[in-house]
């Protein structure tokens, strides 16, 4: 089945083989491998993508259930090759260990700063409870994202 | 999609039912089936709007819906006992008509339904009247992402009247209908009232032994939970 819908701002379309997720239509087909793949149900949010303006696990997301929708991935987070505030404040707190479950913290975060310019401690660490880092580094992550928070983006 | 990602279900047909506005619409009472818990989060009752707030993550709360919750009948699910509490029905509907069903005549059993083959639930219907106090509360390991080991909704309404309902202690949503009746004829609850109450909750619970916990802990700790639901209630 043909699945047109908008990523990351452009027309998109893929050939989906029922009943494929969308995270493997954008990392399998469309070229997109900054959605991470690591629990398949929705635990550890490192698949995390924009889907019509919600934050959503993409592994959860049948992938013909995006026609006609707009889907915003990590790599539409940066733009023209700038990095946007929130990787540039994860790179500054150093708020990356191994690196995996990054892309889904950076579109949770972004989606959180976008909604809600200055959020408290309490407010980012439950927006971004359903993502999991197997490394433990939520201390420089919400550091980074309380920098932001006080210093604009 | 779970069941897809692990292999344990191919399906050859799917109907995607995310673009079907008519099964997003929420009607004061009436609750479409596709209706995010993140939107329940932000206006629904207030006890089923604190349940909301516990499902899983906010990606979860963002796709999943009150009507998902329904079909997977998972004896721990977080909108359950809500419904449960208030006797909300649940809207049916096939190419042979639309049903209304109460929530008790809906859940079956673990993970089964009274829904048939080609039935699709449209919504959810909660009566009018709801009760002016209302608490929910759910015992997990964590905050985020946890299926609860003991979740409840506890009502109370001006005159006493009181209803009391609970998830993940029998194999579908139950309301421990002998405390109900008890703390219900009672206007102003003593710490001997309330002691009685939890007793009561927890002799009524029929939870079992699994990985998440033990029948033991599950009969107490729902007991503990309803008297504090119900304090919670009288404040």
């Amino acid at each position: 089945m043909i699945v047109t819908f908008t990523l990351n701002g452009e027309p998109a379309t893929a050939r989906v083989v029922l009943p494929a997720s969308l995270l493997d239509v954008l990392r399998d087909q469309l070229g997109l491998p900054g959605s991470k793949n690591s629990c398949d149900q929705g635990e550890c949010g490192s698949c995390s993508v924009v889907l019509d303006g919600e934050v959503v696990c993409a592994c959860l997301v049948m992938a013909v259930d995006v026609e006609g929708s707009a889907v915003a991935t990590v790599e539409g987070v940066a733009r023209d090759g700038v990095l946007d505030g929130v990787q540039r404040a994860m790179h500054e707190a150093g708020a990356v260990q191994c690196g995996f479950c990054t892309p889904g913290i950076v579109v949770t975060a972004a989606d959180l700063l976008a909604r809600k310019p200055a959020p408290n401690r309490a407010e980012i660490k439950e927006a971004l409870a359903g993502n999991i880092c197997r490394c433990t580094g939520y201390g420089a992550i919400i550091r980074a994202l309380e920098n932001m928070a006080g210093g604009g983006r | 999609m779970v069941e897809v990602n692990f292999g344990r279900a191919r399906p050859d047909h799917v109907v995607g039912l995310r673009r079907v506005a008519e099964l997003a619409e929420w009607d004061h009472r009436r609750i479409g089936a596709t209706v995010t818990w993140r939107r329940i989060e932000l206006d629904g009752p207030r006890a089923l709007a604190q349940a909301a707030r516990t499902v899983g993550s906010p990606q979860i709360r963002n796709a999943g819906t009150i009507g998902g919750n329904l079909a997977t009948a998972s004896p721990a699910g977080d909108g359950h006992p809500f419904l449960a509490a208030v006797d909300a029905s649940i809207e049916l509907a096939s190419t042979r008509g639309t049903r209304s069903i109460p929530w008790q005549d809906f859940f079956l059993g673990v993970k089964q339904t009274a829904m048939a083959d080609d039935e699709l639930i449209t919504g959810v219907r909660l009566p009018d009247d709801l009760p002016s106090r209302q608490e929910f509360g759910k015992v997990g390991v964590r905050n985020a992402m946890v299926i609860s080991t003991v979740c409840a909704v506890v009502t109370r309404r001006e005159d006493g009247a009181t209803t009391v309902a609970l998830g993940s202690v029998a194999p579908t949503p139950m309301r421990a209908r002998q405390a109900e009746e008890m703390i219900s004829s009672v206007t102003v609850p003593t710490e001997p009232d309330l002691a009685v109450f939890a007793h009561l909750v927890s002799r009524e619970v029929t939870p079992i032994t699994d990985h998440r916990s033990t029948e033991a802990y599950r009969r107490h700790a729902a007991g503990v939970l309803c008297r504090r639901l119900l304090e919670r209630c009288l404040r």
